[in-house]
């Protein structure tokens, strides 16, 4: 099973590196760029889970590292391989 | 008064720390290593600056599961005197032994520069050497040093007088030029509720010696004995 798991800035937090890509996309003519946040993306790949406990346990993987919950806001999602 | 210096790999500025300690300051100091339990009885311990496993992930965000941190934790939760700079700073927050959390400076660009803190309290053994009000001069050098923190955590920090610099100008006030990297509330250094776990992104280590542009960092190397 695949976890693919997104990491973002919360929102409160500010995210220079998605301000400055939104600047380089106006600068590259696209105007109707109003925001770009800019998080990561995690390929995490499982074995010997059933689909209910692998979201209790990417969950839990998120919270205690993938993501810092001070900073970051995280989601994911299960992929039969 | 015996210190031990954290090791993690990617530390860059232990063995600044341990010359700092024994050549200049002469006290005793003792290298620990990241993969370690034992504190090898130290009274205080330093988790340096650098790159601890590259930086990977988060800064700080691996470093906090390395075998020494369950120690270190212990160390700190028993009350003893924990100070981390720069990266060490990073590690305290993502081991929550610090609230907050540091992230990307404002401009993007890693600063390496000379900044005024203002100590806010010297209610911690690090700071129990200084006046509060007084202002020292000290090295940044990081790209990951805007402290963050939400609304609540920010005000009882206040309230608590949690906040043990800030970043402020010649004449003492926090502006916001004085702010090298978009800190929240001018915070560059902060302590736990019980004041024992000090971080901070400047570095007092590398300033030691009137050669090196400045000796003020020498009084935060200055614990107290009623803390040990």
């Amino acid at each position: 099973m695949l976890a693919r798991v997104y990491v973002t800035p919360k929102k409160a937090i500010l995210d220079p590196q998605g301000k400055a890509i939104a600047h380089s996309l106006h600068a590259l003519d696209y105007p109707e760029v109003i925001e770009v946040r800019m998080g990561k993306y995690l390929e995490v790949r499982l074995t010997g889970l059933s689909r209910a406990q692998a979201e209790r346990r990417v969950e839990e993987m998120c919270r205690r590292l993938l993501a810092n919950p001070i900073i970051e806001d995280f989601r994911f999602e299960l992929v039969e391989e | 008064m015996k210190w031990g210096v954290v090791i993690f790999p990617g530390s860059c500025d232990d063995r600044d720390a341990l010359y700092c300690l024994e050549t200049v300051l002469g006290q005793q100091a003792t290298a620990l290593w990241h993969k370690d339990r034992d504190l090898h009885g130290v009274d205080a311990i330093l988790l340096p600056g650098g790159f601890s496993y590259g930086d990977y992930l988060r800064c700080g965000a691996l470093a906090r599961f390395s075998p020494i941190m369950q120690s270190v934790c212990e160390f700190a939760h028993a009350g003893g005197p924990v100070i981390g700079i720069c990266n060490g700073f990073q590690i305290l927050c993502e081991a929550g032994l610090l609230p907050g959390a540091l992230v990307r400076n404002r401009s993007l660009s890693f600063i390496c520069d000379w900044v005024r803190i203002k100590v806010e309290t010297s209610r911690t053994p690090f700071t129990a050497a200084c006046r509060v009000g007084e202002i020292l001069r000290l090295p940044i050098k990081h790209g990951t040093g805007c402290y963050v923190a939400d609304a609540e955590t920010l005000s009882t920090l206040e309230n608590n007088g949690q906040i043990v610099f800030r970043y402020v100008n010649a004449a003492g006030e926090a502006s916001e030029t004085a702010n090298p990297n978009g800190s929240l509330h001018n915070i560059a250094g902060v302590t736990n509720a019980r004041g024992n776990v000090v971080g901070l992104m400047p570095h007092p280590e590398h300033a030691v010696e009137s050669l090196l542009g400045g000796e003020d960092g020498r009084k935060l190397f200055r614990l107290p004995f009623t803390w040990l």
